[in-house]
């Protein structure tokens, strides 16, 4: 067998924190991903969550580096910290799978989805809508004489929480981007 | 400047530079321009097998035996789909094989072309990895980079599907040193780790070594370093059933197999001990038996080369994640810098208990009577070939269970069965392989007879070739593991698990023109096998055994370690409950 040359800071697809903390409890924890931009590689990591039965909550994926060859897939998951530690050890084994984080543990993190929200109705829902609109900062991107769209971005939660006041107030349907997340501070 | 040359080229070339010496495959409209190149070289042999499993058990089984990757080669479509067991089976079992695939060609690709098939899609999930190559240019960097991957951090199998229009395409070849990669398992283990390991092994008074399959696959460095670390500490050591021959069975300090049918002092030990240090072992549901049970009162380390092995199903104290060898000569080193103490008056206590357990003598069965006991065949198959350079494959069942007990093994790489996947059938193409690889070696198969037909074609490759592969049968009639489980959870009601309508093995021998032997008296089993030895050639060795006995000792599923069954009793339809029935 001939060697091959292995890329200076090649990931050794190591081991997170191998020291368990092991508790029934579960836990909800945002995990981002960055592989390469491969056909393959988004249903390697989908079919790895169907085929060990763990939940996904969220999952939105995009190419990062065009010339870098690069997406990221940001999941969000919940699980036994066993479940957690088992899932984050078995997205690094894979080939194209360049590292695994766990914004959740490791240190501060921002989140944010945007959604887009169609609501119709008249008189004053249709005035309590847009008041709402205004106190959550969504904007209007489409609007009839029955009807809006609303574009918001937020957490899960304040999107969640818009959620539940549109729905009296005539709310049709809802699409959701699902979360993307950074860690804090000035390093990646 | 690099060489132009055409896809189909690339890929023999690529082999040849890798290293390849034997390829098991068979042929079909989408590899045709592979196996065109096949025929205008001689460097690497074509062992055109009989059906495409075939072809990937007998590369696992060549790789296992060699310590090198195995290579198939396998049409488009049903060829594909043949060989997804194989890589199923080495998947489980960590073997490192490179299977390529003919496709059809790009620009027909999603058209349900003719003999199409999704195979990256459908060997996603059994594979290390896969690629589909639409591009010539990149075509031998992929099959460089296969090998790489197929063979560091923990082994396993990958599939290349290759277009045919990519192979009869003209590329740029790439050298294996100018390709790149990413992936680099981490091999050297965390030296703080390593050191409480060996701060633990100070002061344990039970302790023992529990080894697997990634020993042998760490090569035989490991082994070497093992033996040396089991002499020099005076620990016993019990091993799962992949890692059987890492320490030889003759060592003073051997238990013994563990796990559902393992000896009764190594799977008593596992339970009693106080410091388990298990190395390249996963912590199967077969070695574990009930996990809320397992080794209660022990501190556990588990030196493994995936991360995602430690703490999947037992949490460990110790986590070292590194190359098994790697690992062992930092552990040797530590432990004797730091004095190479161990709690010595402990240890000798817990050898004497453990020399308790075995006066049990688990494995022990008398022969009585016209009929031939598994046990009897494979002891007796053990006398007579131990001195030889030997390599077993087995099937799977009642005999293969029986034939890690009854067997031993001095050295790595001289075992190969199927363990995670448990495919029966494996074990003759399996034995094929083996013998393509050491071709002047013993090379037995030791084989159920249900399991054997599933396969059997194969005799027709082991004629081709003159392969002497021995195919010794323990012929009970009966689907066996299965008849055991039927008569322990289900009230003997035997649902199909009767082989009807078998074959005549010996006219099925002669059938193909080999030889076939009959034996059912235990009193001419010796002169059988000799004959069966001393013949020079492919041999079936129809061994008619006793029809219902059972493998013991047994752990019942659900049940801990200490709760063994160690032969019929009037109790054993009783042994299991309903919350051990639902598992396998
Ligand atoms: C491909 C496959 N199908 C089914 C099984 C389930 N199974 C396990 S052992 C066994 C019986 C094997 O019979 P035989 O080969 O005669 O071996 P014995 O147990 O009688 O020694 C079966 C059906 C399996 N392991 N593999
Ligand atoms: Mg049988």
């Amino acid at each position: 067998m001939s060697p091959l040359k292995i890329k200076k800071g090649a990931t050794s697809h190591s081991a997170y924190d191998l020291r368990p903390t092991f508790s029934d409890k579960e836990e909800r924890h945002t995990l981002a991903v960055l592989v390469e931009n491969e056909p393959g590689v988004l249903s390697r990591v989908i079919g790895l969550f169907a085929g060990r039965g763990y939940n996904i909550d969220s999952l939105t994926v995009a190419e990062v580096d065009h010339l870098g060859h690069r997406s990221r897939i940001t999941i969000v998951t919940t699980g036994t910290p066993q479940i957690i530690v088992q899932i984050k050890a078995q997205l690094g084994r894979f080939v194209d799978v360049h590292a695994v984080n766990d914004l959740t543990v490791e240190g501060p993190s921002v989140e944010r989805e945007l959604a887009l929200f169609k609501v119709s109705g008249l008189g004053n829902d249709r005035i309590e809508a847009i008041r709402l609109a205004d106190i959550f900062r969504a904007s209007v991107v489409d609007s009839t004489l029955e009807s809006f769209v609303f574009e918001i971005t937020g957490t899960p939660e304040k999107i969640d929480a818009f959620a539940d006041l549109m729905r009296p107030l005539g709310l049709q349907e809802i699409a959701r981007t699902g979360v993307a997340a950074l860690s804090r501070g000035a390093v990646a | 400047m690099s060489k132009s040359m055409t896809g189909a080229r690339m890929v023999v070339q690529a082999l040849i530079d890798q290293g390849v010496d034997t390829v098991f495959g068979y042929p079909g409209g989408a590899v045709l321009p592979i196996y065109d190149e096949i025929f205008q070289q001689n460097s690497i042999k074509h062992v055109l097998v009989r059906h495409e499993q075939g072809a990937v058990h007998a590369a696992e089984g060549y790789a296992r035996s060699t310590g090198k990757p195995g290579v198939a080669l396998v049409t488009s479509g049903p060829g594909a789909t043949n060989a997804v067991t194989g890589l199923t089976d080495a998947l489980m079992d960590s073997i490192p094989i490179i299977v390529l695939t003919g496709q059809v060609p790009t620009f027909m690709i999603g058209s349900d072309a003719f003999q199409e098939c999704d195979t990256v899609g459908i060997t996603r999930p059994c594979t290390k990895h896969n690629w589909l190559v639409k591009e010539t240019d990149k075509l031998a960097a992929v099959m460089h980079e296969a090998f790489h991957i197929a063979t560091s951090g923990r082994p396993g199998p990958v599939v290349i599907d290759i277009p045919k229009d990519v192979q009869f395409a003209t590329g740029k070849y790439t050298e294996a040193r100018q390709v790149e990669t990413h992936y680099n398992p981490q091999v050297k283990g965390d030296m703080e780790m390593i050191t409480e390991l060996a701060i633990a092994m100070e002061t344990a008074k039970r302790p023992l070594f529990y080894t697997g399959g990634g020993v042998i696959n760490s090569g035989p460095a490991a082994s070497q370093l093992l033996r040396e670390l089991v002499a020099a500490t005076g620990f016993p050591i019990t091993s799962t059933l992949m890692g059987l021959g890492s320490y030889p069975a003759s060592g003073d300090n051997w238990l013994g197999m563990l796990g559902m049918h393992g000896l009764y002092e190594a799977n008593m030990a596992m339970h009693d001990c106080d410091l388990m240090i298990n190395i390249g072992a996963r912590f199967d549901d077969r070695i574990t038996g009930r996990l809320d049970a397992f080794s209660p009162g022990s501190k556990k380390a588990h030196i493994d080369i995936d991360a995602s092995s430690i703490n999947k199903v037992i949490p460990v104290d110790i986590p070292i994640l590194g190359d098994v060898a790697h690992v062992l000569e930092d552990l040797l080193n530590v432990w004797k810098s730091r004095g190479r103490k161990t709690n010595k008056e402990s240890v000798q206590k817990w050898w004497h208990q453990i020399n308790d357990w075995r006066k049990v003598d688990c494995l022990s069965f008398e022969q009585q009577g016209k009929v031939i006991k598994p046990q009897y065949a494979l002891s007796r198959l053990e006398a007579l070939t131990k001195k030889h350079d030997r390599y077993i494959t087995t099937e799977v069942g009642q005999h293969q269970m029986w034939a890690a007990q009854y067997l031993g093994f001095e050295d790595p790489n001289r075992w190969m069965t199927s363990g995670g996947l448990g495919t029966m059938g494996y074990g003759f193409p399996a034995s094929i392989g083996v013998q393509m690889g050491h071709p002047d070696a013993l090379v037995i198969n030791v084989a159920g007879e249900a399991s054997w037909l599933m396969n059997m074609q194969e005799l027709g490759t082991a004629m081709q070739y003159n392969l002497p592969v021995k195919q010794f049968i323990l012929n009970n009639e009966r689907l066996g593991m299965v008849r055991q489980w039927q008569e322990l959870l289900h009230g003997e009601r035997y649902s199909s698990s009767w082989s009807e309508s078998l074959p005549d093995f010996v006219k099925l021998a002669e059938a193909f023109g080999a030889k076939g032997i009959l034996c059912s008296d235990p009193a001419d089993l010796d002169d059988a096998i000799m004959e069966m030895l001393n013949h020079d050639g492919p041999v079936l060795f129809d061994c008619l055994v006793e029809k219902h006995e059972n493998c013991y000792p047994m752990i019942p599923s659900g049940k801990p370690h200490n709760e063994m069954l160690l032969r019929d009793s009037v109790d054993v339809g009783k042994a299991i409950k309903s919350d051990g029935a639902v598992m396998v």
